[in-house]
């Protein structure tokens, strides 16, 4: 017989690194992100799947972390906003093309939605064929599901662009790198 | 906006999944949970145990036949839109599943847990009604198929009760000389649908309408399938009034006024809608029965 919990303890590759926490089961993925593992660039807004602020990456994919129990992602990985830059191994980071396309095109402005937007776009961006020119039906696609009450969408989706270009470019110039 | 405190279990088998449910009234089954949670959260359901699917192997297949498609359980909205396989059997789910809430949403939600959920908004349940689709249940007596019209009793409703868990969903596949169309009206893509429709029209060798057939979203209290053939049965494809048909439609149909449309204006856009998806439908049907399919 299976047994019925009300706390458990979980293990979870969080932004590329094993944690271990006991939670309560009835908590969120998105409480146990903010207030058992301290990463509180996920945002939460509507708490019920609307606004797409809390949005997270779990094995890769764009999930709502509000409409996801903590104790569903034991053994998961999970990718926060705080995980999408790289190491530059000069002790620095280098931000994920989207990241820098949000800056470039000013695509936030108080900057509450930003989280879900950011990895919302990066998953999909980083899904896609890159040497594809990317299509307005797809940057439609990609920001659909996110809600921006400062109403920066038009730049929000420029900063798409923005962000397709350059791993456009990125490609175009390994190709030729390879090829010389 | 937290849920009320439950206790929580993730068996391994389908048969401890039912002990579970039969061992406790209010305990509830847990797959994608895009519809549950927020309920839970917004303190409309508080079930006392949930219990979660997602560790039983074996609930995660899409079967394709040429008779149709079974879905399992824990397939994802997702998976389902990006299924060719599928989509050559029933080309509805595809379309269907296209404008099922937004891509984060789709890659966890579950088009059957949709279905058990019963949503008279929802796609993946009047797709279900205009395939003339079922389901299979898994109680402790036994399994069984439910067709859909046994199955939707009303909104969020039915006739599954007691420790249950939907096993998987039948799709039939589509007739020969068809085609089919899928189209939503909503205030912003991915949000609930104001109006959606799903038709299916059928010629005969000569090329004239043998039948059409609509199922509506967001009109009734559950899924119905209302056929149009009278319409527009007999006439050549290229020829058959399809305006005349959501005329028929819209007296059809009795929808109810909310915050988000009128009544007046959700019969409105079932005409539209159906005019509109038919004729897409007819041409691709025109272009099957060209092919020789």
């Amino acid at each position: 017989m299976t047994s019925i919990q009300t706390e458990r303890t979980i293990t979870v590759v969080l932004n590329g690194v094993s944690r271990e926490a006991t939670v309560p089961v009835r908590w969120l993925l998105s409480d146990a992100l903010r207030h058992e593992f301290g990463l509180t660039g996920t945002h939460v807004g509507c708490e019920h799947g609307v606004c797409g602020s809390c949005t997270v990456l779990v094995d890769g994919e764009p999930t709502r972390s509000c409409l996801v129990l903590a104790v569903q992602v034991d053994g998961h990985q999970v990718t926060t906003v705080e995980g999408l830059s790289r190491p530059d191994h000069q002790g620095g980071q280098v931000l994920h093309p989207v990241q820098e396309a949000f800056r470039e095109c000013h695509a936030l402005q108080c900057g509450f939605c930003t989280p879900g937007f950011l990895t919302t776009i990066a998953a999909g961006l980083d899904a896609r064929d890159p040497a594809v020119e990317i299509t307005d039906e797809e940057v439609d696609e990609l920001v659909g599901g996110n809600l921006c009450r400062c109403t920066g969408y038009a730049n929000i989706k420029k900063a798409c662009r923005h962000a397709a270009a350059t791993m456009r470019a990125d490609v175009a110039t390994k190709a030729q790198d390879g090829a010389r | 906006m937290k849920p009320a405190p439950f206790g929580y279990a993730d068996p391994t088998t389908v048969e401890d999944a039912l002990d579970v449910l039969a061992a406790d009234e209010g305990a509830k089954v847990l797959a994608g949970g895009q519809s549950l949670l927020p309920l839970l959260s917004m303190r409309l359901a508080a079930p006392t145990t949930l219990v979660d699917i997602n560790r039983v192997p074996g609930l995660d297949g899409i079967e394709v036949t040429p008779d149709g498609v079974r879905v399992g359980a824990l397939v994802r909205h997702a998976r389902l839109l990006h299924s060719t396989e599928a989509a050559a059997v029933q080309p509805l789910l595809g379309r269907a599943t296209a404008n099922v809430a937004h891509p984060a949403i789709r890659n966890r939600g579950t088009t059957v847990g949709s279905i058990a959920h019963a949503d008279p908004s929802g796609e993946m349940t009047s797709v279900l009604a205009l395939t003339d689709g079922s389901v299979t249940v898994a109680t402790p007596g036994g399994r069984e198929t439910i067709g859909w019209r046994d199955l939707f009793v009303g909104p969020l409703e039915t006739s599954v009760h007691g420790p249950a868990v939907v096993l998987d969903a039948f799709f039939p596949g589509l007739p020969e000389r068809s085609g089919t169309a899928f189209a939503e009206i909503a205030r912003r893509k991915g949000d609930y649908a104001v109006c959606g429709a799903g038709v299916v029209v059928t010629l005969d060798a000569d090329r004239r309408v043998s039948s059409a057939r609509a199922a509506y979203l967001s009109v009734g209290l559950v899924p119905e399938v209302h056929d149009l053939s009278d319409a527009v049965a007999g006439k050549p494809v290229d020829s058959a009034d399809w305006a005349a048909a959501g005329e028929l439609a819209r007296g059809l149909v009795d929808p109810d006024g909310d915050l988000h449309a009128s009544a007046d204006y959700r019969r409105l856009l079932v005409g539209t809608l159906t005019e509109r998806t038919l004729a897409t439908a007819a041409a691709e049907a025109a272009s099957r029965a060209g092919a020789g399919q």
